[in-house]
């Protein structure tokens, strides 16, 4: 199970090989570093609490409690990555892969949720501490965009700047220990190479699955994004929207962690979801509610 | 800690079989799934709740009052259904019926009142009994039909004659629309008046009478739901002193406020919180620190809280650390992976009083509960399970192995049926009789008349 709580350093970590030099400048031996198995445990139980944060949100009515411990507990495991330098590893080990990958909207990979908080880091050396869930996708965001330039986040581009490929880093742990990663265990080479061919033959049986839940994160972060009051708001809008308890929704931005996103109104969420083509409603009672709840929604609005 | 009673002592209490309610297949539906269950003050009424939305009270029968051999057997007295399910159109989320909590009020009349709420609504129920009828109407007849009054030639007065007894439940008030998050706590007031109902992040303190106002006396959300880290999950009132009730919350923190102090009570007297043991500390430390359940003990000076893997008595003048701990099933600190895993860690164990403050018990996995003896220092395990369920059959204290050689009777950790667990358990008031809900099923145990 867990070692008891001491923190471990990351260069304590198991039965690699020293490194002669700095973490940060190598990615393969830090790399290989994290095949620690404190490491490796926590990783998987990152995944397995971001996870469980995604089906709180397909539950038909979260319960808080649980939300609120879970992301407790995500956070404090972001915070000692943070602490650890795990972070920069993942995240420049992402940044390489990402540099070579097309991005591809249609492609949505489940663990492109769980990297987030590694894409989070990319170009901040020190990384600040996340807010609420930080995991699930706000300061990934507010990354992006600062990249970007400033675009206007819409549900499609926060899926576009991950490739396939890309979190190779991540597969192994978000599928178990993938056999390759204990093999390379004590090489120094390029790990991110190997590390890739490796995963991208678990990949596939997997894709489909991974694919489905992404899709269904889509529609979870989508919908929630139209609870989300807009900031700026339409006096007619906010007459309509002026009894109702925003407490609720605002609570399902918090564990989504996109609270930070640049709001937007209901009808620009409306047009990036079209944009990403149908949806498999019928396979998600709660999605379908969801969705249910939007047509509703912009019943009221359009006063059809 | 643990150890199995060496018997003999006048004191000890032998625990044994007295009935079990409910059906028996393993099928479980799961709106038989029991969620609350609750003696009256007087012990002689008990209240179930489950996830179908209805009540069923248990009635005690003595026998013969003056012959203390006679056991006395709980049954059946009514059967309502209190809440339905719901729709929130605009959330489009389902509201369950289940019923999260009853609570009775003290008797004033012949009527039994109690309230019992699911997530969002709480409801005045009063239960009477019928036992007489009046008959010989004067323009009437038995059934009902009238009577030309021409046909009238004599004055009747009606008199009240004796009818199969009939208990009726109907619900008196109905407290809606004060809660956004889900209601998990309601303590009725000392001034039999007045009456909380906790959510996740409010308290709100209601008149008895009045459905349609209730004031907001704790609020912890943060204007910023961003930073939302903590919820509350229990409250009570203080069972003598009517401004004061307690608050737990998920790190495991109690707060006790005053009503005198403010309207709002955000600024709590008190804050009861052990500082955490750093040896023990892991990533679910926070979870496991969680309390579930706290009660205060009927003389008032202390309370009990429960948390994943123990209870702990608090002494309400002290709020540094507790001034006894004891371990529910500390077995389990080595699983608390897996139990996170297959959810099991947020599992919400209740716990309970004895009449004189003496004993403390509370449920676990595999159908166990234990027993804590504070006078005694001893503890105990016992199982409600069907194979135990001859009548008057003392139960025999059970063991768990946590590692190494298993001796025999023992049950090792890895056997233990996690689906089958104890979350609500109650003692009677007065006498040592307690109601043990398993998942569908509610064991009633009395102790061993010699």
């Amino acid at each position: 199970m867990f070692p008891k709580g001491t923190k471990r350093k990351f260069s304590d970590s198991g039965d690699e090989p020293p490194a002669g030099s700095d973490d940060v400048n190598q990615p393969s031996s830090a790399a290989v570093r994290m095949l620690s198995s404190y490491s490796l445990q926590r990783q998987s139980l990152l995944d397995m609490s971001l996870i469980k944060l995604q089906l709180c949100h397909m539950l038909v009515e979260p319960n808080l409690c649980r939300s609120v411990l879970i992301a407790n507990t995500v956070r404090q495991i972001q915070e000692e990555m943070t602490q650890d330098g795990t972070w920069q590893i993942m995240t420049q080990a992402l940044s390489a892969a990402n540099a070579a990958a097309q991005c591809s909207a249609d492609r949505l990979v489940a663990t492109e949720v769980l990297c987030r908080q590694t894409e989070a880091a990319q170009g901040e050396p020190a990384p600040k501490p996340f807010p609420a869930v930080g995991s699930e996708g706000c300061s990934a965001e507010e990354v992006v965009v600062v990249e970007e330039e400033d675009e206007g986040v819409e549900g499609g581009v926060i899926m576009s700047t991950v490739s396939p490929q890309a979190p190779t880093a991540y597969l192994p742990s978000t599928f178990g220990i993938d056999p390759c990663w204990e093999e390379e265990t004590g090489e120094e080479e390029d790990e991110d190479e190997d590390s890739e061919e490796c995963a991208s033959g678990s990949e596939e049986g997997d894709n489909d699955r991974l694919v489905e839940d992404s899709r269904t994160a889509e529609q979870v972060f989508g919908t929630f994004e139209i609870k989300n009051p807009a900031p700026s708001p339409d006096p007619a809008l906010e007459e309509l929207f002026s009894d109702v308890d925003a407490s609720y929704y605002d609570l399902d931005t918090v564990l989504t962690g996109m609270q930070s996103a640049p709001k937007m109104g209901p009808y620009d969420l409306l047009e990036s979801l079209s944009s990403h083509g149908p949806s498999p409603l019928s396979s998600s009672t709660s999605c379908r509610s969801d969705l249910n709840e939007l047509d509703h929604i912009m019943e009221i609005i359009v006063g059809s | 800690m643990c150890g199995v009673r060496a018997g003999g002592g006048s004191n000890d209490v032998q625990w044994c079989f007295s009935q079990v309610k409910g059906a028996i297949d393993d099928d479980v539906a799961e709106a038989d799934i029991i969620s609350t269950v609750e003696f009256n003050h007087s012990g002689e009424l008990l209240a179930t709740g489950d996830k179908g939305g209805r009540v069923v009270i248990f009635q005690q029968e003595i026998e013969n009052k003056s012959q203390p051999q006679c056991r006395s057997e709980y049954n059946v007295y009514s059967t309502f259904q209190s809440h339905e399910p719901e729709f929130d159109y605009l959330k489009s989320l389902e509201i369950e019926e289940k019923i999260n909590k009853i609570r009775w009020l003290p008797q004033k009349n012949a009527a039994q009142f109690l309230l019992s709420t699911n997530d969002k609504t709480i409801k005045l129920w009063k239960i009477s009994e019928r036992d007489k009828r009046p008959e010989g109407y004067n323009l009437k007849e038995e059934d009902g039909r009238y009577i030309d009054p021409n046909t009238v030639t004599a004055l009747r007065v009606p008199v009240f004659r004796p009818m199969d007894l009939m208990v009726e439940a109907s619900p008196r008030r109905v407290f809606a629309n004060a809660h956004t998050y889900h209601i998990n706590s309601i303590s009725i007031n000392s001034d039999h008046e007045t009456y909380l109902s906790a959510d996740d992040l409010r308290i709100n303190l209601w008149h008895q009478e009045i459905t349609d106002r209730s004031f907001n006396i704790v609020d912890i959300k943060p204007a910023n739901m961003e930073e939302l880290t903590e919820v509350i999950t229990a409250a009570e009132f203080h069972p003598h002193q009517c401004n004061t009730f307690v608050y737990s919350s998920s790190k495991g923190t109690i707060r006790l406020c005053d009503m005198r102090e403010s309207a709002l009570c955000d600024k709590y007297s008190k804050l009861f919180e052990e500082p955490e043991d750093p040896s023990n500390r892991s990533f679910f430390s926070e979870i496991i620190s969680s309390i579930s359940d706290v009660k205060f003990s009927h003389n008032g000076r202390y309370m009990m809280t429960r948390d994943y893997l123990s209870v702990k008595i608090w002494d309400l003048n002290m709020e540094n650390r507790p001034v006894e701990t004891y371990q529910v099933h500390e077995y389990l600190r080595s699983k608390l992976c897996s139990l996170y895993e297959n959810d099991c860690i947020f599992d919400k164990f209740e716990c309970c009083w004895n009449g004189n403050d003496s004993v403390v018990m509370t449920g676990s996995y595999n159908n166990f509960f234990r027993m804590f003896d504070r006078g005694q220092r001893r503890d105990m395990t016992l199982e409600a399970s069907r194979e135990s369920s001859k009548p008057r059959q003392v139960l025999k204290p059970r063991k768990v192995c946590a590692g190494g050689k298993r001796k025999k009777d023992e049950i090792s950790v890895d056997s233990l049926d996690f689906n089958k667990k104890i979350l609500h358990t109650a003692w009677h008031p007065q006498d040592n009789i307690i109601a043990v809900a398993t998942t569908n099923n509610l064991y009633i145990f009395q102790d061993k008349v010699n």
